[in-house]
C-alpha cells in the first residue's frame, strides 16, 4: 500500500473518474469520443480490482488477474468498436451518432 | 506522489471527455492511462503497471488514433452537446459520485496491514491452474474471445458495399 494514503482516497480517485466516463459517454455524440469515455469507465472498474485487492486482500491475486480479463475484453472491445466505426463512416460519410439511421426501421 | 498521480487522472479524464477535438480527446485519454499505471506501479504491483502501459497505453490508444485518423479530419471541431443534455448529464454524474463517494466514507475498510508483494510467477501459475481456486477457464474464455474479436474486425472492416 502506498504510505499515507487510505483505500478511501484511491477510491474516491476512481468513482470521480468513473462518473466523468459516464457524463462523457451521456454527453458526446461522436462515436469514438464514446469510445474514449468507455475506456474511461472500464480503466476505473480495473483501478478499482487492483486496489481492494492490494489493501485488502494482500494475500491474494483475484482482483489482479480480473483486471487483467478487464484489460483484455476492453481490447477486444475496442478492436470490434473501432472495425464498426469504421464501416459507420463509409456508410454515412460521418461518424456522428444521430446520422445512424439505416437499422432505424 | 499519489496526488500528483490523482491530479492528472482527473484533470486529464475530464478533458478528455469535454475536448472539442478527438485527437486532442485521444491523448489527454493516453495521459489518463499511463497516470494509471503509475499509480499501479505505486502500489507496488509491476506487472500490472506493465500490461496496462503495454494494452492500454500502447495497443488501444495507437487503434483509436488510426481510426481517428481513418475517419476525421485532424483539425475538425466536434459541435458541442445541446445545454439541456450537458446540464442533465452533469448533474447525474455529480449526484451519482455524491452517492457514492458517501457511501465508501461510511464504509468501514479492513485494511490489512501485511505488506507482502506477490511475484509474477503467482499469476501465472494460478492462470494455469485448472484446481481449486484456479483461472484457467476464464483465461481460455478470453483467448477465445480475443480470436473471435480479430476475425468478426477483420469481417466488419472488410465489407463491400454496392452504392
Amino acid at each position: 500500500m502506498i504510505q499515507g494514503v487510505g483505500i478511501t482516497h484511491v477510491l474516491i480517485v476512481s468513482t470521480l473518474m468513473f462518473f466523468i466516463g459516464i457524463y462523457g459517454f451521456l454527453t458526446r455524440k461522436n462515436l469514438i469520443t464514446i469510445l474514449i469515455a468507455i475506456e474511461l469507465i472500464l480503466n476505473s472498474v480495473a483501478i478499482n480490482f487492483i486496489v481492494i485487492n492490494k489493501y485488502l486482500f494482500p494475500e491474494k491475486i483475484n482482483g489482479q488477474i480480473f483486471s487483467l480479463f478487464i484489460i483484455a475484453v476492453a481490447a477486444a472491445e475496442v478492436a470490434i468498436a473501432i472495425a464498426v466505426v469504421i464501416d459507420f463512416y463509409r456508410i454515412n460519410k460521418s461518424i456522428d451518432v444521430e446520422h445512424g439511421e439505416t437499422m432505424k426501421y | 506522489m499519489f496526488y500528483i498521480l490523482a491530479i492528472i487522472i482527473l484533470v486529464f479524464s475530464f478533458l478528455a471527455v469535454t475536448s472539442s477535438k478527438v485527437m486532442r480527446a485521444t491523448m489527454y485519454l493516453l495521459f489518463t492511462l499511463i497516470a494509471t499505471g503509475g499509480l499501479y506501479f505505486l502500489i507496488d504491483y509491476n506487472f500490472m503497471a506493465s500490461v496496462q502501459l503495454i494494452v492500454y497505453a500502447g495497443g488501444i490508444v495507437a487503434l483509436i488514433i488510426f481510426a481517428v485518423m481513418l475517419t476525421e479530419k485532424i483539425e475538425a471541431k466536434i459541435a458541442l452537446p445541446d445545454k439541456t443534455k450537458m446540464i442533465f448529464a452533469g448533474l447525474l454524474s455529480i449526484v451519482g459520485s455524491i452517492v457514492t463517494i458517501y457511501i465508501l466514507l461510511s464504509h468501514p475498510f479492513k485494511e490489512s496491514s501485511n505488506d507482502i508483494g506477490q511475484t509474477v510467477s503467482v499469476i501465472g501459475e494460478n492462470l494455469l491452474n485448472y484446481g481449486e481456486g484456479g483461472f484457467v477457464l476464464p483465461f481460455e474464455l478470453v483467448s477465445i474471445l480475443l480470436l473471435a474479436s480479430l476475425i468478426a474486425a477483420i469481417v466488419i472492416a472488410k465489407r463491400k458495399f454496392d452504392n
